[in-house]
This record gives C-alpha cells, sequence and structure tokens, in this order.
C-alpha cells in the first residue's frame, strides 16, 4: 500500500512541478467534464488554453484581467507569507472602486489628466482603511481576521449597491442602479490604440520588483516571513508580530484598492454592481498557485486570467455558463494543494504485512 | 402582536438554517478540524437538493440529495487535510471557491424551475393557540427536529464513551492514538457527518427556507455558522441559541422594513454580518477564555509516528 513518508527537506523538484502536475490534473478533469456535458473536449479545452493566446489582441485582453489579478495576489503573498489571512481582498477592491469612483465623478469638462493621480490613491486608501478595520479588530479585540475580512466582504457590496441605487444613481440612467459615466479624462491611460491594456501593467510588474525586494532583500520582509513560519522565534528575535499584521493588511488591502481604482476608472468606466468580478478571491488561487512568490505569481495571474476568458468564451460560443471559471479555478487549487504534499513528502511503496 | 408572531416564526426557520451548520461544524471542530468550505458545501447541497426536489418532488430525497453532496464534498476534503496533511484553511477555502463555482454551473438550467406548492405544515391542536401557534408551532418537521438533534448531540458528546473518544481526538490527537483510537478514521467520519449536515441546512435553504434557486444563494450563512461555533465558545447548547439569535439578527431587517424604518434596505441588509462582526471581537476580546474553551488540536495536523 502507499505511504507517505516524510523528506529530510523539501523537495526542491516538487516545488515547481506541484503546480504543473496540479494544472495537467485540472485539464484531466476538465476534459472529462466536457466529454460529461457531451461537448467536444478539444474545443472545450481551445476555449480555456488557446484562443486567449492566438494573436496579439487576445494577449492584450489576457492581460487586462491579469493585472487587477496580480496586482490583488502580490498584496495578498505578504499576507499569506506572514500567516496573516486576508480572504476579504474582494471586499477591500469593491471600497478601492467606491473611494475612486468618489474621485472620478468630482471630475468635470475642466479637469486635466493629473485626476488620475488622485483617484488611484482614493483607491489605495479605501481598500487600506477596509483592511484596516480587519487589523484593528485582531490587533485590538483578537478577532479572527478570516472571518472579519470575509464579512467585510458582503457589507462591502450592500454598500456598493446603496451607492448606485441611490446617492450616486445617474439620474439620467433610465433608473438602473449605477452611477453616470465618468469624464473621459478620468480613464486611466492606455498603452496603446486598439487594446485595452492600461498602464496598470506597469504597476502589477512594479509591484513584482517591489515585493521581490522587500521579501527577499530588507529586515522588514524578512520579520514578517519569520513571524508567519515561526512566530516563537520571531518573538525571542525582537520582531513585533503586531506590526507584521498591520504591515501585511495595510499592504494587501492598498493592493486590492488600487486594483479596484485601474478597473473602476478603466475597463468599466463607471460604478455598477457588477464591479466585482470576484479578481479578490480568484487572487487568492493566484498567489497559491504562484508559490506566494513574485515572479510564480506572474505565471499564475496569465493563467487564471486564461480561466476568466475561456469561461466567457465557452459562455458565447459553446452555449456553456461562464461559471465553468470558478469550477477550474477552484479545481485547480485542489489539486495544487493535494500535489504539494509531493514537495514535503515521498509516496513510497509498502507491502502491507501479513497478520 | 400578530406581527411578532410572525418575526418569532421567521427567526426560528433561519436559526435552524445556521445551527444544521453550526452543530455540523462544531463536531468537525470538536475532533480538531476547522473546514472553511460551509458555504460551498452549502451551496453545492441547495441546488441537489433543490434538483433533486424537481425532478422526483420528493422533499426527503431532497434534503438526502443535500446530505450525500455535503458528506461527499466534506469527505475530499476530510482525505486531504487528514491524510495528506495539507493546511486546513486553504483546502477549506478551496472548496469554497470550488462549491460556488460548481453550483453556479449546475444550477443553470434550474434558475427557473419552480417547486409544486406544499401544503403549511402544523402541528395538531397546538397550531390554534393564539399567537403562541402561529410563533411556535406551524414549522417544518425540521424546525423541531434540529432541535432534538442539538439535545442529542449533548448527551452524545458530554455521556457517551463514544463522545468522549471523539473529544480526546480533538484534545490530544497523540494521546488518543496512542491508546490506540484510529484518529485519522475518527476525525473522517466527523468530518463527513459534518459536511451532511452542512448540506441538510443548504438543502433546507433551497427546499424550504427560499424554495428557488439563485448562484450563491447561501449569502454568507455558511461563514457565519462558522462564526458561530467561536460565540458558542464550542458548546452545542449555545450553539443552538446563538443560531436563533443570528436568525432573528437577519429577520430583523424585514421586520423593520415592515414596520416602515427609514434607513436604505442595503444597511439593513449588512446587520446579519456586521453583528457577525461586532459579537466576534467582544467575544475574542479575552484570548485566555477562547483558548481553554477551544479543543486544543484545532487546525492542527496529525500524523501518527511522525
Amino acid at each position: 500500500m502507499l505511504k507517505l513518508e516524510a523528506r529530510p527537506e523539501p523537495s526542491r523538484v516538487w516545488t515547481y512541478a506541484s503546480p504543473l502536475l496540479a494544472l495537467v490534473i485540472t485539464v484531466l478533469i476538465g476534459t472529462l467534464m466536457f466529454a460529461a456535458l457531451g461537448k467536444d473536449p478539444v474545443k472545450g479545452l481551445q476555449m480555456f488554453f488557446w484562443l486567449p493566446i492566438q494573436s496579439g489582441y487576445a494577449w492584450g485582453e489576457l492581460l487586462v484581467k491579469a493585472t487587477p489579478l496580480l496586482i490583488i495576489a502580490l498584496g495578498l503573498a505578504v499576507c499569506f507569507r506572514s500567516n496573516v489571512w486576508n480572504i476579504g481582498a474582494e471586499g477591500q477592491y469593491i471600497i478601492g472602486a467606491i473611494f475612486a469612483a468618489g474621485v472620478a465623478l468630482m471630475a468635470d469638462r475642466t479637469t486635466g489628466a493629473w485626476i488620475v493621480v488622485p483617484i488611484l490613491l482614493a483607491g489605495v486608501l479605501g481598500g487600506m482603511v477596509w483592511a484596516g478595520i480587519t487589523a484593528l479588530l485582531r490587533d485590538r479585540f483578537h478577532a479572527n481576521e478570516i472571518l472579519v475580512s470575509l464579512m467585510l466582504v458582503y457589507v462591502a457590496v450592500q454598500l456598493l449597491s446603496y451607492l448606485v441605487g441611490g446617492p450616486w444613481k445617474d439620474p439620467m440612467g433610465f433608473n438602473f442602479p449605477q452611477s453616470k459615466t465618468f469624464e473621459a479624462v478620468t480613464r486611466i491611460p492606455r498603452l496603446f490604440t486598439g487594446s485595452r491594456v492600461s498602464i496598470g501593467v506597469f504597476f502589477a510588474l512594479l509591484g513584482v520588483i517591489g515585493l521581490w525586494i522587500f521579501l527577499f532583500r530588507t529586515r522588514a520582509g524578512f520579520s514578517l516571513q519569520v513571524g508567519g513560519l515561526a512566530p516563537a522565534a520571531a518573538r525571542y528575535a525582537g520582531f513585533s508580530s503586531r506590526k507584521a499584521l498591520w504591515t501585511a493588511l495595510l499592504i494587501s488591502g492598498g493592493a486590492a484598492g488600487l486594483a479596484g481604482a485601474l478597473e473602476v476608472a478603466g475597463p468599466i468606466g463607471q460604478l455598477t454592481p457588477y464591479v466585482p468580478a470576484g479578481y479578490g478571491f480568484a487572487a487568492i488561487i493566484v498567489a497559491y498557485v504562484g508559490r506566494l512568490h513574485p515572479v510564480g505569481m506572474v505565471l499564475s495571474a496569465l493563467l487564471m486570467s486564461m480561466f476568466y476568458i475561456g469561461g466567457e468564451l465557452a459562455q458565447s460560443r459553446l452555449g456553456l455558463t461562464k461559471s465553468l471559471t470558478g469550477v477550474f479555478q477552484g479545481l485547480l487549487l485542489f489539486s495544487l494543494l493535494a500535489c504539494d504534499t509531493l514537495v514535503n513528502y515521498r509516496l513510497t511503496l509498502h507491502k502491507r504485512r501479513s497478520a | 402582536m400578530e406581527s411578532y408572531a410572525l418575526l418569532l416564526a421567521a427567526t426560528l426557520n433561519a436559526g435552524t438554517v445556521l445551527a444544521l451548520a453550526s452543530l455540523g461544524l462544531l463536531i468537525n471542530e470538536k475532533v480538531g478540524i476547522v473546514n472553511l468550505g460551509a458555504e460551498g458545501m452549502m451551496l453545492c447541497a441547495a441546488i441537489a437538493g433543490f434538483a433533486t426536489v424537481v425532478t422526483t418532488g420528493s422533499d426527503v430525497m431532497g434534503f438526502a440529495a443535500g446530505m450525500v453532496v455535503g458528506a461527499v464534498l466534506a469527505g475530499m476534503f476530510g482525505l486531504l487535510v487528514i491524510w495528506l496533511n495539507t493546511n486546513q484553511y486553504a483546502t477549506g477555502l478551496a472548496l469554497t471557491l470550488f462549491g460556488t463555482g460548481f453550483s453556479a454551473f449546475v444550477g443553470t438550467s434550474f434558475v427557473q424551475a419552480k417547486i409544486p406548492e406544499r401544503a403549511a405544515f402544523a402541528v395538531p391542536y397546538l397550531s390554534d393557540i393564539p399567537w403562541l401557534g402561529a410563533a411556535l408551532f406551524r414549522h417544518h418537521p425540521l424546525v423541531y427536529l434540529t432541535v432534538l438533534f442539538a439535545l442529542g448531540l449533548i448527551w452524545f458528546l458530554y455521556r457517551t464513551r463514544s463522545g468522549l473518544i471523539m473529544r480526546s481526538v480533538g484534545e490530544s490527537p497523540e494521546s488518543a492514538h496512542a491508546l490506540g483510537y484510529p484518529v485519522r478514521l475518527i476525525r473522517l467520519l466527523a468530518v463527513m457527518v459534518g459536511g451532511a449536515l452542512c448540506g441538510l441546512a443548504g438543502a433546507y435553504i433551497s427546499v424550504i427556507y427560499t424554495p428557488l434557486w439563485v448562484e450563491g444563494m447561501v449569502a454568507g450563512k455558511g461563514w457565519i455558522a462558522l462564526a458561530l461555533t467561536t460565540f458558542a465558545t464550542w458548546r452545542p447548547a449555545r450553539v443552538l441559541l446563538g443560531a436563533y439569535l443570528f436568525g432573528g439578527v437577519t429577520m430583523l431587517q424585514f421586520h423593520l422594513q415592515g414596520i416602515g424604518v427609514d434607513v436604505p434596505s442595503q444597511f439593513l441588509s449588512m446587520l446579519p454580518y456586521v453583528a457577525t462582526i461586532v459579537v466576534l471581537a467582544l467575544i475574542s476580546r479575552n484570548p485566555q477564555w477562547i483558548r481553554i474553551n477551544m479543543p486544543t488540536s484545532i487546525g492542527k495536523p496529525f500524523y501518527p509516528g511522525a
């Protein structure tokens, strides 16, 4: 019978191979699912893994969705590495979008292009405020951050619904619950004509470099991770766990808020109830599949973006529903967690001893 | 006065959903396992139960389907966290993300479906008592069964040998293992029973509570149920009480709207979530107290011989 045997040290090979194996398993299960639904599996997989990368325009769309995912995941990586379980990034993203929209709605025809800067800063601030609530309750009252941050997602959704249905509703909007379309000047600058890719990509890449330096080259980043891995050792070394908690939550909240601002003032261009697209939850998977490593997360953000686009294509071309995206995302995280066992354990074959 | 009877009735109804799920999660946590997948299991069970009732017309089959789905998903989760030693939080989260997507995916063809009208439930004679009848005795049988189940669970956990073994697995898996108890099997069993209860709660939502299917209809009740075990400091009786309390908070919004309170409906809808946060903060204020009551091995993997 198969038995798990602890490895003396984590396997380097499996650290990299496990996400790939997880992807293979996800694809296999996906193939079975398409077959079970009576759809051609080859066509189905094409929607997810070929069409999103087959042309320059498609790559642009891939980047459009990968950008918010990567930005949020970079922040979450700081949290997870310091053992702070912020799973409410979706809420921080929504509040970031709301704050950014508040600034964007103040713009009028005479406003200059500088307005983009306060819009983005407002987004960061919004996300930080929302994550700050979680930090405060955890710090002052020891309230579990998983539950608090998640509950705050539901509160944020209601707040958004109130704003677009009440004070910020577009009076000319045929009673639809949405704000008026933002002035063109508030639009996050795009990189090329003919593609929706915005300067958000630069923020994401700066974030990658910034996170790499922070984690691996600064004392603050080091102490944060020690606190996550070995709280007792961190205390002994004099690293403050409270500081780590606040740092982790404020960084990840700010990142999620920035992503919200980039979305609402970018591709969406107005505040609607459809601003939350599940990026905050998908980013958790991005972070894990990318091994909480800045470079790994670039790849996993692209992969997760493929899942999003694949789901939309499967809906428009194969008549399936786009919730397939969520199924694939969940499957990937599941398989990854299972495969990760191989990093720390070796599978060995034991003959069952006869009694 | 009559409206308060209805409010109390609605409270018991909403509380039953939370109580079932939360008692299931309590059983998990008593053996040391936290399953953050509650929301996902409840969603999958909700669509399974609803689809079964739509096709077979039998509520009992619907509940059974929900319980089976809950138990199977929990079993998957259990295999991962108990045998492969994966992180409980991450695995539970994966289950919730998967369950949310999967239920929406399977449920698309049932969005417009309707469940046949059913006769109103009433306890004979008792339901005719003025006020009390409307408040307490016109419920679905499951509402009463939930109370009985909670009482049974108290008896099982604190008055039987099996209950003692179960708790010992949660307090000290090493000692339980040394005494020769199959720790991992007991944990898996508890996780699956917990999943079945979450599944029953999910099916109750889509079959009785709001008889229809909408994506994400569990709306955070799985998470509130998770918080309830902490509120109740892992005592079944307090879980039941807390569930009714939060059922009341959920229902309060409709009552307040009914009597014309001039607050935007969205703020009333926030109530259960905000209440959860506030109570969580108040209860957790004293970490010593939580630590004394919490099953010691909670969240920690156990691997015999490691």
